[in-house]
């Protein structure tokens, strides 16, 4: 076994003048997302993210891959800065939203959760109806009139592909649903807020391979009006869905690029090393 | 390996010793439960009357109540009553001594207003002047008759002085206003003296206008009371002695020797009734415990909706907003010896702060007109149920911190991540699933609130109180008004009754009221959280 750390930090020093294929290719984007020299600090002596540049298109699956612990799941929080719940955490460079800096005091932080939505990897509904499940984000976002909060539900359950399913029982509790029904509420309930970009922690991650098939299917249909960004272990996912491909390492950005050409030619040899299985 | 060191191992000679403290523990609480079932359900079954002779030629007619063993002694105590004839209520005597005990089927128990029970035997029925004596048939009948007749003529009584009460009242509140002036010496000042004149005139006018009713309300009140003494029984004691019982007085009457098992649980329910519905009489040694009861459930909803919000409010301030750190762990540390501090020290700080303080301050502001007599500055049930809030708020706070942190980070992290603010997300998400804890937090104040005594002992509960906190004259919720307390009134009845003796049964009743209200209430919140937490268990896969 070669030491990755080693590995890892060459890769990042070298990658800067190497990475014209991804440029040619993002160049025909539009970029929502950027992040300039991003350090992510759980505490002063743990970083967790080390000088992450990254750009996210417009409109596109971009997935995030790399072993456990490698901070692909911190680096997503910190595009809807759902870090800033951890006491004590704290980051440097920036994250930039539509050329907007989301960590700067002007934003407010509930308008940018509104506009940039989260799926966990476990479903999390509220002990509540479906219906009151997918209405909370637009009525704790000042939506109050009862036809206008219907239209949005059916919206979103449509949307989130779970319309047919429970368009009939709407009013029972959604703790009621199937693992993956539950989590496809998440998904719609993500919607209600209209978002622009949509994070996926792992959204499927602990569903079995239906639940799982209908998720992706979901997530092929949302990328016509949503960004969105997935983490995700499963390789075999990552290519299915995904239209660029992340691969994370220690903290670090090792390459990104279109999935096609991680998946088939890697330009580094630890990406091809994971891909494959060798190691993670 | 041998057998010992394997049994050693297998930890036997523990697991028994923790069954054993369970068993032991489980014991005690059946224990007391048995013990106050006995004697506190026993109290209310009418007892047959025994009649003993002695070998001294000496008669008792009573109940029997206990019997004591001692190295060669056997002795009954007998209930013999008749506390204005006798002095006391009870008698021991030897069993050596008894030549003969009978049940005579005529032996009555007499329960009076005062001066306890009565035994004897009816010899005649007097009737306004006129007399009935066994000679002339049914005396029995003729008696019941007599008492609703002279229970009748007692509600009359109390209705005609209610008249009168009313019919005067005016003048009475006119009389106090002059009196007032004149103390103050009003009449230094020109317009004092005016004021103080026009008074007067009013007064006396009103007089002459309701003199006549009054007059006439009088003679008939005169006429009712002379009814009312002249309906009486006269009895007879087992040793001869003669007593006119004036029947108003008499609570009821029965011969127990002559009742079968169904009149007898008749009785019993009555009686019960009795002591979950009707006032004390005699020193809280009889009657019934109906303000004592209410004054426990109300203090007790009181304490509730004082010390729920501000627990709620600052434990959540505590574990959603505050930074976590030294401060807040101090904090903590403080709420919790809170929790151990002796209750008579809240009794002394709700004394020294709700009642002369807070009260003392709101008397000098809204009711200075009353003072030097204290309105909420005196002990009441506000003041007590707030006592027992500050008691019981460490309670609270620390349960339903147990609900906010139970509730699972994934429902916060969601609400936040759907754009709600902080509080939108403890307004919606957090506070709803605490509930049950919350409401757990409640469960465990009512316990404590509910039969805590000593704080109360100086904040407002008094031995005798009938006058409710509840009622239908404005403003009908009287929180300056102090109150009965099941807890005090057990303390009183058992220690600070002049008749301990007798009293002694109704302290196993009170205790065992007392107990099955705390339950009582705790199902009611038990049942409430079961139904949220059937609405809000956890998301399953």
């Amino acid at each position: 076994m070669m030491n990755y750390q080693e590995e890892v930090d060459m890769v990042s020093q070298t990658d800067k003048q190497e990475q014209t294929h991804l440029d040619d290719v993002l160049a025909k984007e539009r970029i929502v997302i950027e992040t300039d020299d991003l350090d992510f600090y759980y505490n002063p002596e743990v970083k967790a993210l080390k000088n992450i540049n990254i750009r996210i298109p417009d409109k596109k699956v971009t997935a995030f891959i790399g072993p456990s612990g490698c901070g692909k799941s911190t680096l997503l929080r910190c595009f809807n800065r759902m870090n800033d719940l951890i006491p004590g955490a704290y980051l440097e460079g920036k994250v930039m939203i539509e050329d907007a800096d989301i960590y700067s005091e002007k934003i407010r932080l509930e308008e940018l959760r509104k506009r940039v939505g989260m799926v966990f990897q476990k479903s999390n509904p509220f002990p509540m109806s479906i219906w009151e499940n997918v209405a909370f984000g637009p009525r704790v976002n000042g939506i109050q009139g009862k036809s206008d909060l219907d239209e949005i539900v059916e919206f979103a359950l449509k949307q989130g592909d779970l319309w047919r399913e429970v368009k009939d029982r709407l009013d029972s509790s959604a703790l009621d649903l199937s693992g993956g029904q539950q989590q496809r509420l998440c998904i719609a309930r993500t919607l209600a807020n209209k978002p622009e970009i949509i994070l996926m922690d792992e959204p499927a991650s602990a569903l079995d391979p239906i639940s799982t098939g209908k998720i992706e299917e979901t997530i092929n249909e949302l990328k016509k009006d949503y960004t969105i960004v997935i983490v995700t272990h499963n390789m075999q996912q990552a290519a299915r869905i995904s239209d660029y491909t992340a691969f994370m390492m220690l903290g670090e950005m090792v390459e990104m690029d279109t999935t096609k050409r991680i998946f088939t030619n890697p330009s580094v040899q630890m990406t091809e090393d994971y891909i494959t299985g060798r190691f993670g | 390996m041998s057998q010992m060191s394997y049994f050693k191992k297998k930890g036997d000679p523990y697991i028994f010793a923790a069954g054993m403290g369970l068993i032991i523990s489980l014991g005690m609480v059946a224990w007391i439960l048995i013990v106050i079932l006995a004697k506190g359900l026993g109290f209310f079954w009418p007892r047959d009357l025994v009649e003993v002779t002695l070998d001294d030629g000496k008669k008792y007619l009573g109940e029997m109540w206990e019997k004591r063993d001692d190295y060669d002694r056997h002795e009954t105590q007998l209930k013999n009553g008749n506390r204005d004839l006798y002095g006391i209520d009870f008698v021991w005597m030897d069993d050596a001594n008894i030549v003969s005990s009978e049940y005579p089927e005529g032996a009555f128990t007499f329960e009076r207003m005062e001066y306890g029970n009565f035994y004897g035997y009816i010899v005649a029925v007097n009737v306004e002047n006129q007399a009935v004596t066994a000679v002339d048939g049914d005396i029995v009948s003729k008696a019941y008759d007599a008492f609703e007749l002279a229970h009748q003529t007692h509600d009359e009584v109390v209705e005609t002085q209610q008249e009168i009460t009313d019919l005067t009242e005016p003048l009475t509140r006119l009389q106090r206003e002059i009196s007032l002036l004149e103390i103050d010496r009003a009449d230094r000042t020109e317009e004092g003296r005016a004021l103080l004149e026009r008074y007067r005139k009013e007064a006396n006018e009103m007089e002459q206008a309701i003199a006549e009713e009054y007059l006439a309300l009088n003679s008939e009140l005169e006429k009712l009371v002379i009814k009312d003494r002249s309906i009486f029984l006269s009895v007879r004691t087992t040793d001869g002695r003669n007593k006119d019982l004036q029947l108003s007085h008499v609570v009821r009457f029965f011969a127990p020797n002559q009742m079968g098992i169904f009149e007898k649980s008749w009785h019993y329910m009555g009686k019960l009734w009795e002591f979950v519905a009707d006032d004390p009489r005699e020193a809280n040694t009889e009657g019934g415990v109906f303000p004592a009861i209410f004054g426990t459930v109300m203090m007790v909803i009181l304490m509730s909706i004082a010390v729920v919000p501000f627990g709620v409010m600052a434990a959540i301030y505590l574990n959603e907003y505050a930074k976590q750190g030294v401060v807040t762990r101090f904090i903590r540390l403080s709420v919790n010896n809170l929790a151990g501090v002796p209750s008579i020290v809240f009794g002394v700080f709700g004394l020294g702060f709700f009642i002369y303080f807070v009260g003392g301050s709101i008397d000098q502001l809204l009711f200075s007109d009353k003072l030097p007599e204290p309105t909420l500055g005196t002990g009441g049930i506000l003041w007590a149920s707030l006592t027992l809030a500050l008691l019981t708020l460490p309670v609270v706070v620390v349960a339903t911190e147990e609900g906010l942190l139970a509730v699972p980070r994934a429902n916060k992290e969601g609400a936040l991540a759907l754009g709600a603010t902080r509080w939108q997300m403890i307004r919606k998400v957090v506070l709803p699933n605490a509930m049950p804890g919350i409401l757990t937090g409640l469960i465990l104040a009512i316990s404590r609130g509910a039969g805590e005594v000593a704080p109360l002992m100086i904040t407002g509960v008094v031995k005798l109180a009938p006058t409710l906190a509840l009622d239908a004259t404005f403003p009908f919720l009287h929180l300056d008004r102090k109150f009965m307390h099941l807890g005090f009134h057990i303390y009183d009845v058992g220690f600070q009754s002049p008749n301990v003796e007798a009293a002694k049964p109704m302290v196993y009743s009170t205790a065992l009221l007392l107990i099955l209200i705390v339950i009582l209430l705790n199902i009611v919140a038990i049942y409430v959280r079961n139904n949220l937490r059937k609405r809000y268990k956890s998301s399953t896969f």
